[in-house]
Formats: C-alpha cells, sequence, structure tokens
C-alpha cells in the first residue's frame, strides 16, 4: 500500500472513529447521561397530524408510568383493568416460558433459544393495541406477540423441539415461528427482510381497500440493513399503512448501539429523514408502548401514513443460548438500566390502581410456570430434538416447490436409500 | 416437443417478443385480478424497453406502478404483497441489477414456502431483461442466470421467440413458486444470427413471431426442439438459440438444436433423448464459462449419456471477463467459436 504521509502538507492526520460502548466487563455501569425525560410530558400530536409538525418526538421519550407507576400525561392510554391485567399476564407468561425454554436448551432438548427478558413489554403491549387480524412481519425476538394473541404454546414448543408435531416439519431453527392463524409472518433468520415485505403487505391491503394493517419490529444493530431503508422508502412513497418498530436493546449480539450509528442521533430520527412520523419510546414502560402503538394503528387506519417507533429497552439476557454477554458488556448494566423492568412496573402500576397485589401477583406466576411446565410435558410427548429423525425423509423435498421436480425425486430417492442402508 | 395449452382459440397476430410480454402481461391482468406489475418506470412510461406499456391506463395505478429505485425493496415488498395474496410481477429494469435483490430473492422468496411449510408462498414472476450484443457495457449486459439455477426453491425460464415468451410467461405468473424471467433484448426486436456486422433483423415474418392474441401457456420444465438432427445435440437458450441456428445453417451440418426455454426445473428428458440420439453434445451460453448453467449441462449429460458420447462435451460461452463495452464482439459467444467447437466435436 501507497505511504501518502508524505503528500500530507501541514495538516492534521486523520484519524478514524471505531465506536466503544461505555462500559466493558468488570466496569460500574453508569446511565446518568441517559436522558429520561419525566414521564407525561411529551406532547401526544392528532393521529392524523403532518409528520414535519412532529419531528421533535423522534428526539423525545414517550412514557406514560411516573416513578411512583401512575399512569400520567397525553399518551395514558386509559386502559380497562381487564386489558391492564392481560397484558401484565401475557408479559409474565412470555417471561416464564422464556425461562423454561432456556432451560430445555441447556438440558440438551433442543438446539437454540432466544429469550426476551426484559423486553417483553415491546411485543406484548403492541400485540394488544393492534387488532387480531393486524399481520405482524416480526424479528425472532417477539414471542410475545404469539403469547398476547393467546397462541399455542405447545404448538410453539413443538416448532422448538422441531418435533413430530411441528407444523414447521422441523426446518427451521428453532424459535423462527410462522403462524398464519395468528397473523404472524414467517421468522426469517435473515436480518431486517421483514421490513420490506410488511410494507408489500400493507401496500396490498391499501390498494385492495382492506382495513388491516401490518406490523413490523427490527432490532437496532439491523437497521444498518438496506432492507430497513428500502422499506422505509417504499413505507414513505405510498404512504402504506404500517408500524415500523425498531426495538433498541442497546445490543446485537456483542455490538452496543453505536455499531448501528445510535452514538450519533435516536434511532427514531431514522424517521424523519423519511417524513415518516417518528416516535420514540420507553420500551420498558407497557403503557406507553401500547399508547404509541395504537396512535400509529389509527394514523394507519386513517390513511396517514406508516409510523416508525424506537422502543428504548434494554437486553437483560444474552442475544441467544450461543451467547455469554459476560464477555464483552458489564455485568450490572441490567440492574443499572434506567428505564427498570416491564413487568414490575406494570405490576406495580396495577397494584397501585387496586386491581392487583403482590399475592395475586404470586399466585398468578405460580400459576404460568405450572402451565408453561405442562405445555412442555406436552410437546415432550411429541419428541425432542436429536432423539430421532423425527420427520419423514420425504418432507425433506417437499415444499422446496409447489410441485417436487424430477431432479429433487432423484434426491429423495438417495436419501430413502440412505436411510435403508443406515437401518433407519 | 411443444406441449401448448390453448384456452381461448384466437387469431395469431405479428408480435416482436416485447409486444408478445405485453401480450402475456395483459392477458393475466385481465383474468386476474390479484396480478400486480411494478417497477421501475413500468408505470406512467410502461418500462424502458416498453414492455408494460399501456397497462397502467388499463388496469389503474394500484395494480401497475413506479418504484423507487431499491431491487431489494422491490423484491421484499413482492414478498409481502405475495404474502397478502396477489400475485406481483416485478420487473427489474436490467438483470445486471438484480444483485441487491439477492437476499429477498435467494433467502426469502425462494425459501419461504418451505420454511414455513406452506403456510406463506411467494408466487412471483420476477422479469428482467439479460444479455448483451447492444452495447450496453458490464452493467446492462450480464448473464447471471447461473446463479439463480444454483439456488433451491427459485425456477428460471428463458424464453427464445415471441410465441414461447408469451406462453411461457403465462405460465410463469400462474405458478405458484418464484420465477426468474430472464429476457434476451438482443431478440427483443428480432432474431440474431451472430453477425454484428450484418444488418438486423426484425420479427417480421418469422414463424415463431405469430402469437395468439389470447391466452396460452408453455409448460415450464418443456424443452423446444429447435431444429431437428442427427449429427449432433446442442443445448442452448435465449439469444443463442438464434446464434446456433445460423451457425449450423452456414456449415450445413445437421445439428439438433435444443432450446431449453426452462433450465429448473430442466426438461432432462428431452436432453438424454437427442444425445444419446446423436452421440454428441455441445452447450452453448452468453454468460461466463466457470460455475455457468453449462458445467451443471455437462455433468448431467455426462452422468446420463456417458457411453453414448462419441466425443467429449464441449461448452461455448462468454468468456470469464466483466463483459466489455468496446470489444463487445470479441467477447461475444459468435459464430466462429460456435464452429471451433461443433468442428472440434465432430473431428473423427
Amino acid at each position: 500500500m501507497t505511504d501518502h504521509r508524505d503528500n500530507q502538507r501541514n495538516m492534521p492526520p486523520l484519524t478514524l472513529h471505531v465506536p466503544e460502548p461505555k462500559f466493558r466487563p468488570g466496569d460500574v455501569a453508569d446511565f446518568s447521561d441517559i436522558d429520561v425525560p419525566a414521564a407525561g410530558v411529551t406532547p401526544r400530536p392528532d393521529e392524523t397530524a403532518a409528520a414535519g409538525s412532529m419531528r421533535d418526538l423522534a428526539y423525545g421519550l414517550v412514557r406514560v408510568l411516573d416513578d411512583e407507576a401512575r399512569a400520567v400525561g397525553p399518551w395514558n392510554p386509559n386502559l380497562s383493568p381487564d386489558v391492564a391485567l392481560k397484558i401484565l399476564r401475557s408479559m409474565a407468561l412470555t417471561r416464564a416460558f422464556d425461562e423454561r425454554m432456556f432451560r430445555a436448551q441447556r438440558q440438551g432438548k433442543t438446539s437454540f433459544y432466544m429469550k426476551c427478558t426484559g423486553e417483553e413489554a415491546v411485543a406484548v403491549a403492541a400485540a394488544h393495541a393492534l387488532a387480531s387480524d393486524d399481520m405482524c412481519f416480526p424479528s425472532y425476538r417477539q414471542q410475545g406477540l404469539l403469547i398476547a394473541r393467546d397462541w399455542s404454546l405447545v404448538d410453539m414448543m413443538n416448532q422448538i423441539y422441531s418435533n413430530r408435531a411441528d407444523r414447521m416439519k422441523g426446518r427451521q431453527l428453532p424459535i423462527m415461528y410462522s403462524v398464519r392463524d395468528a397473523g404472524f409472518f414467517s421468522i426469517s433468520g435473515n436480518l431486517t427482510t421483514q421490513w420490506p415485505q410488511a410494507v408489500g403487505w400493507a401496500m396490498a391491503s391499501a390498494a385492495r381497500g382492506d382495513t388491516r394493517i401490518a406490523a413490523t419490529w427490527c432490532g437496532e444493530g439491523s437497521t444498518a440493513e438496506g432492507d430497513f431503508h428500502s422499506a422505509c422508502t417504499f413505507a414513505s412513497v405510498y404512504r402504506a399503512p404500517v408500524i415500523l418498530n425498531i426495538v433498541n436493546n442497546q445490543w446485537a449480539i456483542s455490538s452496543f448501539s453505536g455499531f448501528a450509528g445510535g452514538e450519533n442521533t435516536t434511532f427514531a430520527a431514522r424517521g424523519v429523514g423519511y417524513g415518516i412520523a417518528s416516535l420514540r419510546v420507553d420500551g420498558n414502560d407497557a403503557l406507553a408502548v401500547y399508547a404509541a402503538t395504537r396512535w400509529a394503528a389509527d394514523r394507519a387506519r386513517s390513511n396517514a401514513g406508516p409510523t416508525l417507533i424506537e422502543h428504548f429497552t434494554y437486553r437483560a439476557e444474552g442475544h441467544s443460548t450461543s451467547d455469554d454477554p459476560g464477555q464483552y458488556r458489564s455485568a450490572d448494566e441490567g440492574s443499572a438500566w434506567p428505564l427498570g423492568d416491564p413487568i414490575a412496573r406494570l405490576k406495580a402500576h396495577v397494584i397501585g390502581l387496586g386491581i392487583w397485589d403482590e399475592e395475586r401477583q404470586a399466585a398468578m406466576d405460580l400459576e404460568l410456570a405450572s402451565i408453561v411446565k405442562d405445555a412442555a410435558r406436552e410437546a415432550e410427548k411429541n419428541g425432542i430434538l436429536g432423539h430421532g429423525m423425527h420427520q419423514p425423509f420425504e418432507t425433506m423435498f417437499e415444499d422446496v416447490f409447489e410441485d417436487m421436480p424430477w431432479h429433487l425425486k432423484e434426491q429423495l430417492d438417495m436419501a430413502l436409500g440412505e436411510k435403508k442402508a443406515a437401518g433407519l | 416437443m411443444s406441449e401448448v395449452i390453448t384456452e381461448t382459440v384466437a387469431d395469431a397476430t405479428q408480435m416482436n417478443m416485447i409486444q408478445a410480454i405485453n401480450s402475456a402481461l395483459d392477458v393475466m391482468m385481465d383474468r386476474d385480478p390479484d396480478v400486480v406489475v411494478m417497477g421501475e418506470d413500468v408505470g406512467f412510461f410502461g418500462g424502458v424497453f416498453r414492455a408494460t406499456a399501456g397497462l397502467q391506463k388499463k388496469y389503474g395505478k394500484n395494480r401497475v406502478f413506479d418504484t423507487p429505485i431499491t431491487e431489494c425493496g422491490i423484491i421484499g415488498v413482492a414478498v409481502g404483497m405475495g404474502a397478502y395474496g396477489l400475485r406481483p410481477v416485478p420487473e427489474i429494469q436490467f438483470a445486471d441489477y438484480i444483485y441487491p435483490a439477492l437476499d429477498q430473492l435467494v433467502s426469502e422468496a425462494a425459501r419461504l414456502r418451505y420454511r414455513s411449510a406452506g403456510e406463506f408462498i411467494a408466487p412471483m414472476t420476477v422479469r428482467s431483461p439479460f444479455g448483451g450484443g447492444i452495447f450496453g457495457g458490464q452493467t446492462h449486459s450480464q448473464s447471471p442466470e447461473g446463479i439463480f439455477t444454483h439456488v433451491s426453491g427459485i425456477k428460471t425460464v428463458i424464453p427464445a421467440t415471441p410465441y414461447d415468451a408469451k406462453g411461457l410467461l403465462i405460465a410463469a405468473i400462474e405458478d405458484n413458486d418464484p420465477t426468474i424471467f430472464f429476457e434476451p433484448k438482443r431478440i427483443y426486436n428480432g432474431p440474431f444470427d451472430g453477425h454484428y456486422d450484418r444488418p438486423s433483423r426484425n420479427w417480421g415474418g418469422h414463424p415463431d413471431a405469430q402469437v395468439p392474441e389470447g391466452y396460452y401457456k408453455i409448460p415450464l420444465g418443456k424443452a423446444r426442439i429447435a431444429r431437428a438432427g442427427e449429427a449432433l445435440t446442442i443445448l442452448c437458450y435465449g439469444t443463442m438459440v438464434h446464434v446456433v441456428a445460423s451457425t449450423v445453417e452456414e456449415m450445413g451440418i445437421d445439428a439438433e438444436i435444443i432450446d431449453l426455454r426452462t433450465l429448473v426445473p430442466l426438461d432432462i428428458e428431452a436432453i438424454e433423448a437427442s444425445v444419446k440420439k446423436t452421440g454428441h453434445c455441445l452447450i452453448v451460453h452468453e454468460a461466463t464459462r466457470t460455475s455457468g448453467f453449462g458445467a451443471e449441462l455437462s455433468a448431467l449429460v455426462q452422468e446420463r449419456c456417458f457411453y453414448y458420447l462419441e466425443a467429449p462435451i464441449e461448452r461455448v460461452t462468454g468468456f470469464d471477463t466483466p463483459y466489455p463495452h468496446s470489444l463487445e464482439w470479441a467477447y461475444f459467444p459468435g459464430p466462429i467459436r460456435i464452429r471451433d467447437a461443433i468442428n472440434k466435436i465432430m473431428k473423427d
């Protein structure tokens, strides 16, 4: 490589900025520099207001629950007790499900699992703010959508175990669910591909004069993907009835949000350049997530176009069962996180309302743990990964195309021959 | 060899390949309200090659619309529209521009049926002009079909005549799997004999340019015998079908020319029957040589017809370089390269 330093004339040398997170293992985490506006202070524009009139919201933080867990301000969705308690229950069930399935992976019952601990509100509260037939294009950490929509835990576990009853026929990595009946699109392992797909679904719904809208999720790290920007362009150009959710949980495996540009601006601000209404929301505040999602859904339904929502939250656990966050981040980040835990905050809120108490919470947690345990036992009857090949060999070749062409039939014959030779 | 399913018997009209493609889109948009056409410049303007001319006026902006310049977005949106229940026919303006869409094609459209066990499908047909011979330089001349034939879950179709272009495009649109439909742009307006220094011809008077106005389809996976013969088998598709035909004519050799029409699924029966009959096989494509589709064809012929072969299989292809602008005709696998290969195969 040519050395250009002789050509520098009388100028300072350039320097390359490689982002570095504030805390590494062993450091004391201190998030006092994060600007957390008080609950209730952020204005709530009309759902059909021009995107250009609310740019400040992309740099603020919509919060409803205050430090005493009271719901305050214009974004307070004034949930009925039933809905608030249902959200609390779905979040707690999601956490219980995660605990059990994480353990199942550690016990060797499956290859992989991903928890959403600390981020339960992002999916669960959104699911309640959407209509049950709105179409969701999730990333891999929105299992709360299925749980909030009361989808069968056994069915989810069958997928995780890749067993005989797995509707995906054991083809997908655990947690890459597909549940058409719950309005839940097939999850891809490739990041943010679902964003333009959600926009396309929403465009189709609008072109057909339908009333259903689409919602999609991605992590802050994958906002760097081209698909993210393609999706924003399409959503803006056609004013698609879609909600674009960025779950900013601070970490993309070991890369902190700075590697997606988080040192320089907010992720909600990405929407501003596209002329998309953009909200930045306390993702650990279920009521704020609910209110923002409902606002965006109402906006989409009134043909006022898409909304981009950054859910500011924290990934309290590892990226997946294959990850050890102790290698790259400070262990006390989670407890120092200034926005708390979404379940604890909603629990305190409903207790404050007088519609809930610690005893009922404890009883519910026991009940949910037992529901999850029973579901796991039921699913394990259909087999667990590695204990035999649960699907007939034919299924490996089915669904590549609608009809099996000759070259796959030949390869199927070969596989069946190998099966016979192996004495299976 | 051509199995044609015609529902509407209509008088045939003289059409060039653009008109035949436009007619296929028109027929399908009329028959199926789920068919939507989208892409850069396809709407009001009707496409840079005019393949979608008049469709927006006839079917409205909700079904025929211009898109932003993001191929990733075009295909990603088409996947979502397919999941909704539509049948998108996105256009990628040049095959050379398709690479930003690769993840959406390979990891999403091609895999959706499999990974969701049929819950969601991507019944899209991606139309894209491909191939060189028009002084398009390296970004308007490529033949990337081998990239797609390597991907499980995608069909790849390449017509060589106006008649086939319409019938195959209708079949591709009706097909429930994602299909890459590469249109050889050198022969949009007329067949090409490979002699770049001779006057261009148009499709006027060509028997394969007589195209019915109405609906008909040519099944995917069925090859066409463009010329029957006994001396050797030549496997080719797209523009090269015509270049090969005129070279064979000039040489006076009794070759059997098989126009593959669909690369995946491939008509292996037609290939096998022909090679076993002639004992000689030449494979011709414009795409680069290494790992090109010709390598797959060569392997298949060797595996299935080895004991019938009287000479090694030969490949005539583009060179393993980017498509050069000024040296286009030195790159193009034209009559000289084809003739040399035929002579080599037939020398004993």
